[in-house]
Order: C-alpha cells, then structure tokens, then sequence
C-alpha cells in the first residue's frame, strides 16, 4: 500500500517526463546484395513510465534487457519505432530537428565511459564550453560559466586548460557532468555514470550527483546495472527484463517487498557486504541464460529461467504464462507488476 | 571403460589445515622509463588446505599481479623476488618445465575474461580433455569421458552433446563454467580466481560461485579468490586481505575486515559502497587518487589520502601489526583510533563545491 505522504508528494510535484507504449524494433538484415529485413530485434516492447520534477527513476536490468535503448529513445537519439515520450507535454518524438535541437538544452546525457565521450584534441575548458557555443551563449560570460562549473563538480580551474587525459577516470566523469551542466537542463540521463569506476571513486560522483539535484533540482533518470548504486540513488526504480518493464514502483517498495520472481531473483543475487548476513542470506536462483531479443518467449517473458514457473506453478496455472503476457498492473502489491502470479517477499 | 583415471579424494595427501603455499617476502617490480614500478611489495601469506583466501583492492593495487608470480605467468621482463613455498620446493628455483608440470596441475588459474581463456577452434570437449591429457597418461577417449563428467560437475545441461560444442555457441557463464571444469580438471591442491565473475550479470554472476564454490567442494582445494566486489568476499572469504599500491594493509577473517576494519583505506572502502540491504545516507569517497608505484615517497602509501594522516605517516611506513587479535593485522599508525568509528565520522562526505553550486543555482532560470 502507498503511504498517504508519498501519494501527497507525487499530486504536488508536476510530470516531467512521460513515456508512452515505447517500441524500439532494430531490423535484422540478411546477407548479400538486396539485404532484406528478415526480423527484428525487440530491443525495447511497449514500455511506458513517468518521471517527475526533481525525481529520480532508476532503470535497472541486466545486459540486453534494453535499458540503455530506452534512455536513448527518450532523449531521441534514436528514433522510436512506435509510442510517445512527452516532455512538459510536447512529444519529441515527433519534433522536427530544429524544434528537437531548441529542446535540447533542457535534456542532457552522461555517458558510462568517460574515456570515450571527452574530445581527446580538447582542453577540459573547451570541452566543458562546447553546449555553451553550440546554444549561442559562450559570448555572455561563458567563460564563467565553465570555471563555475568546473569548482562546482570538484575540479580546480586553473586546471582548464589540460586535456582528458590528464584527469584520472572520477574527474573525467565530473568534467562529463560539468559539460552536461551547461546549458542548466532540467533533465539528465545517466547511463550507467559510476560502471566504469573503483567504488571509493563511484561514491564521490554519486555524492555529488544527490549534491546537484537537492541544489540545482534536476530530474535524473539513471540508467545501471548495479541495483545497490539505484537504491542509493532513485526514488522510484523500474526493472526491466528483455524489453519490457516488469516491475515498477518506490525504492522501497521494490527492495523490502518485491513481487516479481525476477526483480526477486536480481536482489537475491547481489551479495552484501556483510559476512554475517550474506551467509545466513536465503537465495533465489535463476536458471539458465538470457533468450534472444530477436524471438522473445511466448507470453510472459521471463517464464523460460522463472524459479516460480519451473517450481512452484501447477501446468495448468503454467500453460497461463506461456500463452497470456502479463500486463504490468497492480495485482495488491502496491506497486505495478507484470506477473500472473505476482507474490511480495521479504528478501532482506 | 577399463581406463578409469584415479582422482577421487581418497588419493590426496593431507587434510584440511594443513599449509598448501606460502608467500614470504614477494616483490614484483617492472622496469619503466621513469624507473621499476614497484608492483607488489613484501607480501607475505600462507594458505591452507580447503580455505577460501580473498584478496581486495581496487585497479592498481596490484592483486592480480601477486597471483600472476604465484602462477610464474608474468612477462620476462619482471623481476620477483622472495619465495613461493608449495609442496616443500620455493616455486621460483624451478625450471620451466618443472613449473609447467605444477601449472593447471596442482596449481589451477581462473581467469575473468572467458572468451580469452578458450580456444576459440576447438570444441569445449576436447580442451577439457587436453588438460586432462596434459597431466595424465590416457586415452583421448578416457580423457574425453573425464571432459563430460567434469561438464556435468559444473552444471551444464547435456553435458554430452554440449562437449561437442565451440566456445563461441556458448553464453559467457556457461564458457566461465567450462573455464571452471578446466580448472578442476587435474584434481588442484590450489585454484586461483581472478575476477571469476567481473565480466557476468549478477543473475549469472551467482550462478557461477556456486560452480566455483562446488569445484572447491570436489577438489577439497585451497582457493584464492581476487575481486574489487565486497560482496562477494563477504560470501565467500574465510580470511582477507586488503592490498593497496602493491602492500597488504589490512589482513584479517572476513568479521574482523567488515565489522572492525583497522586501516582507514578498509574503512573507507567500506563506507563508499552503496548498500542493498538500507538506504545510506551518505557515502564516503575517499578522496584523491592512489599513488603512482614509480619512485614511491617514503611514508604511508595512503597517507595523503587518508584523514587521519599526520607526520609520522610522511617518515615511515607502518608495518603490518596485530589489532583486534592476533590473526587481525592492519598497517596503520593510528589503527587504535579507529575503534567504533563509522566511515563518515572519518571520512568527508561533501563533494561539490558548495558556494560554487549556489552560484549555479542562483543563475539558473
């Protein structure tokens, strides 16, 4: 059940963002000369999800399962093959380019890498002043502007005028964010910011980005992999399993009663660090590997490495996951869940 | 059959406890332009039988190249010193040939890239049996009959049919799991893990421990299990041990690193990982970066990192001392200092600059 405080605070704060019945097909083409379409890789399967003003949403999932597609869509870097994904109301996906770019400024992206998305030909200044030039706003104080941002992600501005790879994997990632910055956008898509780093440097850009949204009240949604990072982070989590969202709801909706077997079986993999608690831990496993995006299981997704189907379900209740996809409704868990047998557990 | 090969337990010598290796004194250094790299200073370890070793540290620390002497596996241009005690002899007085007889045989490594490891034109099944082969006199087909049973052994469904299969048909937890039954292959005294599920997804990534965890079981090996994930240490170490720029700075059981870590670097290491199981408030990142191992500055490799840092940490370099226990080591003048501290009452946990942020907000339409 939704407490009467979290249902007040989501009335209050308007919606940013508000994606709609997303699909994301990438053609498979064969071979040869004519190069035919003769699938499609599913990547993203009918997702939708709302954002908030000043929220965090963290989406989570494994590798394949889309993640990274979606964010991607949502900012229209790549275009959807069908749905809506409404910004304050207008949908980008059917923007002309140079309505898209005037938006463009208010959605900003961090990428994973941060040894690959900084210009190694620039000094960090430029690299940081680049929105800045693009959006005609250099002229008036730019230069400010990009020593601000520097002090404020953690980095010395005397120190403007070295280049990427100077700086060290943590700092790179702070000048992505200063870059990002900006242009001051509302929204910021972080994919996967903190994958690429040593946890005690993680924690410092993690830090800084809870920093930046209390002050600068930015929307994040966070892309990763790591469940532990998304729990620090988000306010509101969405799982996704092979293009499609499977459960969805608070932070601490999901991690002190999760109801789908998968989000269950991804908390209950994820060792503590803890020895005591980890030993004593009671484990759900999941079977097998990842199918194909390409030719998705029948019905519910995920009933192919589903400890529940394979253990707990009777053939008949089984033959309603094969041949009936769960919708991604609230069946009394609180929270939205696409699982016929949906069941909350406490796991740790 | 009529061919059996003999690797059933019953024909180990010696029981849980006892010594398998011991490391005293290992120094790793590589020569570079600006002078050695001095990889791995004075580690000293020994390991038993049926123990699971973790060894913690973050890029650089030099945990994987520790390991790498152990196995002899590092470039030429290397220069080790110290000893390497396994089976009575020091490792390093070995001739090559002697070392190959011990590599994979009593001494197996796992590797984290899967995809590396395997020989991409071979089927699965027949690499199996070429390490079997390796160190033991049989048939191809006795070898292969071994390959199948150690498929089985690690949890690949139809192990038979899937003997017949290349690496590249395989999803990387089914190849890491043939990397697994490799290793087991020759019934070790030691397995080496490096990084064993770095490169997996968490759903996979426990699947793998529990090959790994059963390898052991089977073998009755001692295990050393190198890996940045804490987790995974807290799950599966019966001791610890912390390495920062090539040192051990803080050894112990995995209670005493987790529970009353002793050296600021264990603590804030500790403090920086978001947590699963509650809502931190605050991280810890430990500021800065480690050293450069070229031309080390006397004193604490930690010290200008560390908030507890005061001059004695510039003049000598702590030494590994016992804290909690005997058995607890920590490197770390002011190791009595850290009882009962949290990680953010040692640590800072600000980050950005705040009057620099205010600016930005206050500027921001």
């Amino acid at each position: 059940m939704t407490s009467p405080v979290e249902t007040v605070e989501t009335v209050e704060t308007p919606t940013l963002l508000s994606v709609r019945n997303v699909v994301k097909h990438f053609p498979i083409r064969s071979k040869g000369l004519i190069r035919r379409q003769i699938g499609a890789v599913q990547a993203v399967s009918d997702v939708s999800f709302d954002l908030a003003e000043g929220e965090t949403l963290g989406l989570v999932g494994e590798s394949g399962c889309g993640k990274s597609t979606t964010a991607r869509v949502v900012l229209n870097l790549i275009p959807a093959t069908s749905g809506e994904v409404l910004y304050r109301g207008r949908d980008l996906t059917a923007l002309s380019r140079s309505d898209m770019r005037g938006l463009r400024r208010e959605l900003q992206i961090v990428f994973q890498d941060p040894y690959a998305s900084l210009d190694p030909r620039l000094p960090v200044n430029e690299i940081i002043a680049e929105p800045l030039r693009i959006h005609g706003r250099y002229a008036d104080g730019g230069r400010d502007t990009v020593r601000t941002l520097m002090q404020t992600v953690g980095l010395k501005p005397e120190h403007g005028n070295r280049y990427a790879h100077e700086f060290s994997g943590g700092q790179r990632q702070r000048i992505g964010i200063a870059r990002a910055l900006a242009l001051r956008p509302k929204l910021l898509v972080l994919d996967e910011p903190v994958s690429a780093l040593d946890v005690s440097i993680q924690a410092g850009v993690l830090n800084l980005l809870d920093e930046l949204q209390a002050e600068l009240g930015l929307s994040y949604l966070f892309v990763s992999h790591d469940l532990s990072v998304v729990r620090h982070i988000a306010d509101r989590i969405a799982v996704m399993y092979l293009g499609q969202i499977v459960e969805i709801g608070t932070s601490e909706e999901l991690f002190t009663a999760p109801a789908h077997p998968y989000t269950q079986a991804l908390i209950s993999a994820i060792p503590l660090p803890d020895p005591r608690k980890e030993r004593a831990r009671e484990r759900i496993t999941v079977v097998g590997d990842l199918p194909s995006p390409a030719d998705p299981p029948s019905g519910c997704r995920f009933r192919t490495r589903c400890p529940k189907f394979a253990n707990e379900l009777t053939a008949e209740q089984q033959t309603r996951c094969v041949e009936q996809p769960p919708e991604l409704v609230d069946r009394g868990d609180g929270h939205p869940v696409s699982c016929h047998y949906a069941e909350s557990r406490a796991l740790l | 059959m009529t061919e059996q090969i003999d690797l059933s337990p019953s024909r180990r010598r010696g029981t849980k406890g006892d010594v398998v290796l011991e490391v005293a004194g290992l120094d790793v250094s590589f020569p570079s332009g600006d002078g050695p790299v001095r990889a791995v200073r004075g580690v000293d370890y020994t390991l038993r039988r049926g123990e699971v070793l973790g060894i913690v540290g973050e890029s650089g620390s030099g945990k994987s190249v520790t390991s790498m002497a152990v196995m002899r596996l590092l470039p030429n241009t290397a220069r080790v010193s110290g000893e390497i005690r396994f089976d009575g002899r020091n490792l390093l007085d070995l001739s090559e040939a002697e070392m190959t007889r011990v590599r994979g045989s009593k001494i197996a490594m796992i590797f984290q890239d899967p995809m590396t490891s395997l020989n991409p034109v071979y089927t699965i099944g027949a690499q199996i049996a070429e390490a079997v082969r390796a160190h033991h006199d049989v048939s191809k087909a006795a070898a292969m009959d071994r390959a199948v049973e150690l498929l089985d052994k690690v949890r690949i469904p139809n192990a038979k049919d899937r003997a017949g299969s290349y690496p590249h048909e395989l999803s990387g937890g089914m190849r890491q799991r043939v990397v697994i039954a490799i290793a087991m292959a020759n019934d070790p005294d030691v397995i080496i893990a490096d990084e064993p599920t770095t490169a997996l997804d968490v759903t996979v990534q426990a699947q793998i421990m529990d090959a790994l965890k059963a390898a052991q079981d089977e073998t009755g090996a001692a295990m050393v299990l190198i890996t940045h994930d804490l987790g995974v240490i807290a799950g599966q170490a019966d001791r610890v041990m912390v390495m920062y720029a090539g040192k051990l700075v803080e050894v112990g059981s995995a209670e005493d690193i987790f529970y009353t870590p002793r050296m600021p670097y264990t603590l804030g290491l500790l403090g920086s990982l978001p947590r699963l199981d509650r809502r931190s408030a605050r991280l810890t990142p430990i500021p800065g970066s480690p050293p450069s191992v070229v031309n080390m500055p006397p004193g604490c490799p930690f010290g200008p990192r560390c908030p507890k840092h005061t001059e004695i940490c510039d003049e000598t370099e702590p030494e590994l001392r016992p804290t909690t226990g005997p058995a607890h080591l920590a490197a770390c003048h002011h190791a009595e200092t850290l009882v009962g501290a949290a990680a953010d009452d040692v640590f800072e946990t600000e980050v950005a600059d705040a009057e620099a942020l205010h600016q930005l907000a206050e500027e921001t339409p």
